[in-house]
This record gives structure tokens, sequence and C-alpha cells, in this order.
């Protein structure tokens, strides 16, 4: 048996997978990923299924250590600094660990989760078919809190198949919204604001919710109305007017007025929104909305055919080749001259 | 109270999701229709469906509109919201034991000094009620209960408190509550039971359902020792009881 051993992470970490559904009229959250996308893809890259749990790994760096034996994973989401044995390595690609061997991330550029999936996945007890963590109500496994240094992953012993790589397309656009449950509570003037402004993400935004800087969106009728379900990008607005964006670790239900709610499809590409990045809403129609999601699935589902051998960027004889004949000047020693390779 | 017959409003809560809205105000009668409208839905089994949450106005229902599209869903949510408001099933009731005052109840003195009564008179007018389990939410099993004697009514407590222990029986506004986890609380609180609502390990993980009844009966604080150690245990602690 391997073990991938936490040696250092940052707060706001923690395993995650697809969610856990069928208790909301309990009052128990999905939580669940905050990004599915990342996560299916970097479950892709390893053979896991696309839902499978996870180590989500929020803004700040995390080191992992291969004990035992080799251990395979795959890193994908929000870009950032990822060392093997002190050697670079890309995001959206396997990597394998050998014994000893130290997996060193850095802090996120421009986004706010990673996805680390393990070979042969995350081994724990599942509660309601997930072991996604939910700290206040004590739930996941292997640990019901988010992850510290210490802790320790029992794991399969990476396999022989070669590196793999992912072409994971980068989604971009305003965040889409179908207007709602009680836009009504609002004027159309003030409707027209939350869509025309340019907001960010707060500093103070948790798996809980996202609190949105911008102007004041004030209610009609007040700012109390009788508590009603939520679902994962409701847009609520206290009091105060600042709206606060309910994500993944949200109250299963809320008591104030829901502005409009986030498409699925644009739900994770949120939540990957750095703090302090302006951003913008766009109000669509059920129909939309709805074609956006069956858009999104389908990507979702395509991803394990988007894997491909990683071919090492080493020493890439084809690249090279195929560069030169193309007529663009390529140096061998210099990676930053290569097709498909940019400078960062 | 809402019309009974006044079909409820429809209302998108995104791509996957509607709320089926019977009344904008806390309201008995629609209530009754979100919870008929739960049970019924339950026993249509309508494929796509993949959950709802019933709350004190409105039914959120979850759904899958790769199986069932939104015209079809709102067509059928508003054939079965005409049904008859009496639960075909028979009403679950329950009796659960509450430590009323002193360290388990910090405002009880408090709230009987608002009200002008002892509280002893408190305790004995909150016992005398039957609750019906209005919704569930907010937190894992945080039951939120109706029937609040009118006479029990005040307003929410200017700063909510940041932290409150497990199984609180507390009062807010025209509600009683039974708040399972640990956690923030706004609510003045009279007592605590020792019956968790959630459980992990216990069968039922849930013990109270929306609908369901609760009536309180008072327990010393050495019973009340006694069962936190049953309850930890597994035990259910809640008595339930013959229609």
């Amino acid at each position: 048996m391997s073990t991938l051993i936490v040696s250092q992470i940052g707060p706001a970490s923690s395993v995650q997978d697809g969610g856990r559904f069928g208790a909301q009229r309990y009052g128990l959250t999905p939580s669940g990923a905050m990004d599915k996308l990342s996560l299916a893809a970097a479950n892709s890259l390893v053979g896991n299924a696309l839902m499978a749990a996870a180590i989500e790994i929020g803004p700040f760096g995390a080191t992992f250590t291969a004990k035992g034996g080799a251990v395979r994973v795959a890193l994908c989401g929000a870009p950032r600094p990822v060392e093997v044995a002190k050697r670079q390595v890309d995001m959206n690609t396997s990597v394998t660990l050998n014994e000893g061997e130290k997996l060193a991330l850095g802090f996120a550029r421009g986004g706010s989760f990673s996805y680390l999936a393990i070979e042969g996945g995350i081994p724990g007890e599942p509660m309601f078919n997930s072991l996604s963590v939910n700290a206040r109500a004590g739930l996941g496994s292997p640990y019901p809190r988010p992850l510290q240094a210490g802790d320790v992953f029992d794991v399969a012993p990476a396999g022989q198949t070669p590196e793999m790589q992912i072409d994971v397309p980068k989604l971009s656009g305003p965040i889409r919204v179908v207007m709602g449950p009680q836009d009504d509570e609002f004027s159309d003037e003030m409707k027209a604001l939350f869509l025309r402004s340019n907001w960010m993400v707060s500093a103070t935004s948790d798996r809980m919710g996202y609190r949105l800087e911008g102007p004041v969106i004030s209610h009609l009728h007040g700012h109390n109305i009788v508590s009603d379900g939520t679902v994962e990008g409701s847009i609520q607005v206290p009091g105060n007017g600042s709206p606060i964006v309910l994500m993944s670790d949200r109250g299963t239900s809320g008591g104030y007025p829901k502005i409009a709610t986030v498409i699925t499809a644009d739900f994770g590409r949120l939540a990957q929104t750095p703090a302090g990045t302006p951003f913008r809403f766009k109000a669509v129609g059920m129909a939309e909305a709805q074609a956006e999601l069956r858009r999104y699935k389908d990507l979702m589902r395509s991803l394990p055919g988007r894997v491909t051998e990683l071919v090492s960027s080493d020493f890439n004889i084809d690249a090279l080749f195929t560069a030169n004949v193309a007529g663009h000047a390529v140096s061998a020693t210099d990676v930053t001259t290569w097709p498909g390779a940019t400078p960062d | 109270m809402a019309d009974p017959f006044l079909p409820p409003r429809l209302l998108p809560s995104g791509d996957s999701a509607l709320t089926v809205e019977f009344s904008r105000t806390i309201d008995e009668t629609a209530n009754r229709r979100v919870l008929a409208l739960d049970h019924a839905l339950a026993a249509a089994a309508i494929d796509g469906i993949t959950e709802t949450v019933p709350t004190y106005r409105s039914l959120l229902v979850h759904y899958d509109p790769g199986v069932i599209d939104h015209e079809t869903l709102s067509a059928r949510l508003l054939a079965l919201s005409a049904g008859s408001l009496a639960p075909d099933t028979e009403v679950r009731r329950w009796r659960v034991p509450v430590c009323y005052g002193g360290e388990n109840g910090i405002d009880l003195e408090d709230v009987a000094r608002a009200l002008g009564i002892t509280p002893d008179e408190v305790v004995a007018r909150h016992v005398a009620g039957t609750y019906r389990v209005a919704m569930i939410g907010f937190t894992p099993g945080w039951s939120y209960l109706s029937g609040l004697d009118p006479s029990l009514q005040m307003s929410r407590r200017q700063n909510p408190r940041l932290a409150t222990p497990a199984g609180i029986v507390a009062i807010g506004g025209i509600q009683t509550g039974i708040q399972c986890l640990a956690g923030p609380c706004g609510w003045h609180l009279l007592g605590r039971t020792a019956m968790r609502t959630f459980q992990l390990h216990r069968e039922p993980t849930f013990l109270l359902e929306p609908g369901d009844e609760v009536s309180f009966y008072a327990v010393d604080e050495k019973t009340f020792a006694e069962q936190e150690r049953a309850a930890e245990h597994g035990e259910l602690i809640a008595e339930r009881i013959a229609a």
C-alpha cells in the first residue's frame, strides 16, 4: 500500500466529490467540489470516475509526500506552480511521485481551487454516498474537516501506464443567471443595476457563500422574507444590499430575497473567480440556461476522450520537426520557442 | 389565511429547480399545502424529480431537466397542488423530553420577565402545545415547529448568539424550534433536549420529518444527563406515540 502524506497545507482545503444529495429536506447541504469540471478533468487523467473524491486545494500552497510506494496524481483547476522532486510539472497532466518524493504546489494564480486526483481514488466511508467534507455537520471521510499537515491517505500503488495530459477547454464570458425566484422584490431599476454593474468577490468569501462588492441593491419591500429553499448559485440580497452567492456549503434554506440564480454551467467559473477580479452577470432565459446545462454535461462526459499520452516537454523531436517545417525559428534549447509552449 | 384554492406561483430557482410558492408569509394553510404537495410528489414518483425541500410557505423541487422539461414539470406540479390538504399517510407523533431553565435554558427567566409571567408558567404553556414540524433547514436537523401559544410569541434576540450548544429548544417570533447541532442562534433558549434529530450511524439518521407532530414534557437535570448518555449510544430518546 502506498500513502500520500499531507506535509503542509493552507486553509480551505478538503476532500470533495460530486456532493451529497437526498437529505436537503433535513437541512443537510450537498457540499461537493466548487468547480466540478476541474474535478472531472483531474479524475479523467488518472482513470477515476468523473465525480470521484479528490483533494480540493484552496488558494494557498500545499506539499504532499509519497511514502511506502509510488503514487500517481493529477492536478487541474486553478493554475499554480507545481514541482515534483524539484522538477517543474505542468497543470492538467498526471505525474507519478516515487517513494519519498515531494509534490509542491504554489499559490493559485487566476483561480481559487485546484483539484488533486489520486489514481484509484481516495478510500473512505461514504455518508449519503459521498466523502465530501461538511465540517459544520461533522461529515466527510477519511477526515470530517479541512485537511491539516500530517493527514495520511492510504492509496493504490501507481500503475505502469505512461503519464497523461488533458486538453481542458478554457471557458470565459459573463456569469449567466436565471432571474428569480424573488426578483419581484426588486425594482426594474435595481435589476438593471445588478446586471450592468461590475462585481468583485470579497476576500471574506468561503465555501458557504461569496459576498459580492459593488453597488448597493435595495429592496422594494424590505429584506426579510420567510425562509425558503436555496440552491447552489442562489444570489440572495441581505439588508445591507450587498449580494451573497450561495456556494456548495450553503444553508439549505434562507430568509433573504433571491434576485437571481447562477446557471449550473457557469457556477464553477464563478467559484474560480479570485477575490478582487471584476466580473459581470448576464440574464438568460430558461431555455438557454438548460441548453447550456446540456452542453456543460456533454463537455464533462467528453473529458476522458480529451486525455492523451503526455508528450515529454524535456525533449520533443516531433514538435521541433513540425515547427521547423512550418518555418518558424525554433531553438532546440529554448523551450519557449516551441509550438504550443507559452512562456509564463 | 391564504386562499386554499389559489394556484401556487411557480418560480424558477436556476436551471434545475422550481420553487412552488403557496404564500409569501408564514401561514398554516400554506404550510399544509406545501406538505400535502410534498406527499403527493413522493407518491407520484415522477421521473426526473431528484429532491424536494419543504419550507413554511413553499416547496423547492430539484429536478433533472434532461429527464423532465420545465413545462411538463410545471403542469404536473400545478395539477398536484390542487389536491386534498389531508395527508394520505398517518401523521407521526412524538413526545420529546426537555430540561427547561438553568444552564440548559439560559433565557427562561428573561422570557418570563418580558412576558410578565413566572418561568413555571412559560414551561407550562410550552409543554401544553402540540406542534407540527413545518420545515427542517439551515443546518442538519434544525426543526422549525409551528403552533406556539400566541402568549409566548416575542421577537428574536437583537444580537444572535454566535455559539449555542447542541439540542437547544428555543422560541423566536411565532415559532418554536429544536436545534440539533451546536451553532449560532438568535432565538430565546428555554431548555435542551437529549433527542438528536440528526445522528450519524443511527437508524434513522434523521428522526423528524416535515409534517410530524411534536409535543414536549419536562425532565430534570439528572434525567437529562442520563438521556444524553443513552442518546450517545444511539437511543432515540423521543417516544413515538399512537395517534
